[in-house]
C-alpha cells in the first residue's frame, strides 16, 4: 500500500479526477492549498505594485493499494501536465495499515 | 398646507431617506477596502457616528448652522438654541442631519484598522456638533461671509465631503499608516478583503446621491421639477464620466483595469459635481466628471506614495481633494457667471476664497480635537491589537465565523 500525495494546478483537477475514474481509483481526498514556490506572480493594487510568491494549488491524497501505484502516477503525470512551470510535485510513500470502519476490512481489501 | 409644500416637504423627506441609506454604502466600501480582522470596528464606527450625529445635530449641531445670524459674529456661527423643536423645520432638521453625519463619516475610512474606537466616538460627536456645523453655516444659512460673499455650493462638495475630507487628511497623519504600509520608505499594498462588498457600497452610494443633490433643491412643485431632473442628469453624467476616466487612467498606468480605483472614480465624480449639480449644463458635468476622474487617481498615487499617508479607502482625495476641484470648477463651469460663459474671474475667486476658507477651519479646527484626544485619550489602538485585528481586541467578536 502506498499513499501517493500530489499537487497540482486547480484548472488541472477535472483532467486528473478523469483520469484517476478511468484507471479505476474512485476515491480520494483533496483540499485547497496555499504554498510557496519558483513562481512569482506580480499583482497591483490601487497603483502599488506587489509580488507574492504564493501559490493557490489543490492537494491530492490518495491511498492504493500496490498494484495500483505505477498507473495513478502515470495518469496523474499525464493529466496534470502542461510544460509550465508550477505544474506541481508527486509524494508516494508507504502506508503501513488501512481499516474500512465500516466493515473492519484491513490492508488491500479495505481500499476496494 | 397647500399641495404644492406637501409635495415639497415630501421630496426633501424621501431624499433625506436616500442620503441615510448612504450610510449602508460607506459602511460597506469601508469593510470592503479593508482587511476582514476589522470589519466589526467598521461596522460599529459607521452605525455609531450616525447615531451620535444624529442625537448631537438635533441638540445643539443644527442650531449653529441655520441659526440666524445675529451679533457680531452671526456671519462665523449660527445663534444657538438647544433641543431643536420647530414643528414646522422638522424635514429640514432630518436632511441636514443625514448631511452632517455623511461628513463626519467620511473621515472613518481615513483612518480604519488601526484607531481606538473610543476616541473615533468623541471625535465623531465633536465634529458633527462643532466643525461640521460651523463652517456649513457660513456658506448655507443666508447670513453666513461666504453666502454673502455669493459662494456656490449647492449640495455640499466643500461644505459635507471636503470638510470630511480635510479632517480625513488631519487625523490619518495624526494616527499614523497601519503597522506594515510603509516599510523602509515604500508604500506596500493591503488589499482590501472584499471587493464585491465594497462595490455594493459604491452602488448604495450612488443610489443615495440622487437624494443628495437632487433632493438640495428642498422642493419639487412646479419649476423645481424640472430643475430636479436636471440635478439628476448632471449628477449621473458627472459619477459616469469619472468612472470611465479613472478606468482609462488605471488601465493605461498599471496595466490593467484597476476596479478599487475606477470604484474611487464613480465617487470622485459625484463628489465634484455636487457643489454644481444645479449650476452647469449636462455638457460641463461632463467634463467636470472627466477631470475628478483623472485627478482622483493621481492623488491617491501622490498622497500614498509620495505623502506617505496611509488612507485605506482614498477619503482625502475622494471628498478633499475632488470636493475642493469641484467647487472650483463651478467658477468655471456654471452657466451664469462662470468663466467659460463669459463671467471672468469673479466667481473662481469667490469659489476659491470658500474652498480655502473653509480647508483651513476644517484642518485646524480637527487638528485641536484630535491633538487633545492623542494627549488624554490616545488616538491608536497597541501594536498588538492592530496586529490580531479591532474585532478582536476592540469588541471581542468576530464578523465572520
Amino acid at each position: 500500500m502506498k499513499k501517493i500525495e500530489t499537487i497540482i494546478r486547480k484548472s488541472k483537477f477535472d483532467e486528473v479526477k478523469d483520469a484517476l475514474h478511468q484507471i479505476e481509483v474512485n476515491f480520494f481526498s483533496y483540499w485547497d492549498v496555499t504554498g510557496v514556490g519558483n513562481e512569482k506572480q506580480g499583482h497591483v493594487y490601487r497603483g502599488v505594485s506587489y509580488s507574492t510568491s504564493d501559490i493557490q494549488r489543490r492537494f491530492l491524497s490518495i491511498v492504493v493499494s500496490d498494484p495500483f501505484v505505477d498507473r495513478t502516477v502515470a495518469a496523474i503525470l499525464k493529466a496534470a501536465h502542461t510544460g509550465i512551470v508550477g505544474d506541481g510535485k508527486i509524494f508516494v510513500s508507504d502506508v503501513i495499515e488501512s481499516y474500512r470502519i465500516r466493515t473492519g476490512e484491513k490492508g488491500a481489501d479495505a481500499l476496494k | 398646507m397647500d399641495t404644492n409644500a406637501v409635495l415639497d416637504l415630501m421630496w426633501v423627506v424621501i431624499s433625506g431617506i436616500l442620503v441615510f441609506f448612504m450610510q449602508a454604502g460607506f459602511t460597506l466600501v469601508e469593510t470592503g477596502f479593508t482587511r476582514s480582522k476589522n470589519t466589526g470596528n467598521i461596522i460599529m464606527k459607521n452605525i455609531m457616528d450616525f447615531c451620535i450625529g444624529s442625537l448631537s445635530f438635533w441638540a445643539l449641531g443644527y442650531a449653529l448652522m441655520y441659526g440666524d445670524a445675529v451679533g457680531t459674529f452671526g456671519a462665523l456661527i449660527g445663534k444657538p438654541a438647544l433641543f431643536f423643536n420647530n414643528p414646522t423645520e422638522m424635514h429640514s432638521l432630518f436632511f441636514q442631519t443625514v448631511f452632517a453625519a455623511t461628513s463626519a463619516t467620511i473621515v472613518s475610512g481615513a483612518i480604519a484598522e488601526r484607531t481606538k474606537f473610543s476616541t473615533y466616538l468623541i471625535f465623531s460627536l465633536l465634529m458633527t456638533l462643532i466643525i461640521y456645523p460651523i463652517s456649513g453655516h457660513w456658506v448655507w444659512q443666508s447670513g453666513g461671509w461666504l453666502s454673502k460673499l455669493g459662494f456656490i455650493d449647492f449640495a455640499g462638495s466643500t461644505v459635507v465631503h471636503s470638510v470630511g475630507g480635510w479632517a480625513s487628511l488631519v487625523a490619518a497623519i495624526m494616527v499614523g499608516p497601519r503597522i506594515g504600509k510603509y516599510v523602509n520608505g515604500k508604500s506596500n499594498a493591503i488589499p482590501g478583503h472584499n471587493l464585491l462588498i465594497g462595490s455594493l457600497g459604491i452602488f448604495i452610494l450612488w443610489l443615495g446621491w440622487f437624494g443628495f443633490n437632487a433632493g438640495s433643491q428642498l422642493a419639487i412643485s412646479g419649476d423645481n421639477a424640472n430643475a430636479v431632473a436636471d440635478i439628476i442628469i448632471t449628477t449621473n453624467l458627472a459619477a459616469s464620466a469619472a468612472a470611465i476616466t479613472a478606468m482609462f487612467v488605471t488601465w493605461y498606468s498599471y496595466g490593467k483595469p484597476d476596479i478599487s480605483m475606477t470604484l474611487n472614480g464613480a465617487l470622485a465624480g459625484l463628489v465634484a459635481i455636487t457643489a454644481g449639480c444645479a449650476a452647469v449644463s449636462p455638457a460641463g458635468s461632463v467634463i467636470i466628471g472627466i477631470i475628478a476622474g483623472v485627478v482622483v487617481v493621481f492623488s491617491i498615487d501622490f498622497i500614498d506614495k509620495k505623502l506617505k499617508i496611509d488612507d485605506p479607502v482614498g477619503a482625502i482625495s475622494v471628498h478633499g481633494v475632488t470636493g475642493a476641484l469641484g467647487t472650483l470648477l463651478v467658477g468655471v463651469f456654471a452657466k451664469d457667471g462662470g468663466l467659460l460663459y463669459g463671467g471672468g474671474f469673479h466667481q473662481l475667486g469667490v469659489q476659491a476664497i470658500g474652498v480655502f476658507s473653509v480647508a483651513i477651519w476644517a484642518i485646524v479646527a480637527s487638528f485641536i480635537v484630535l491633538f487633545i484626544l492623542k494627549k488624554t485619550m490616545g488616538l491608536r489602538v497597541s501594536r498588538e491589537e492592530e496586529e490580531d485585528g479591532l474585532d478582536k481586541h476592540e469588541h471581542d467578536m468576530s464578523v465572520y465565523n
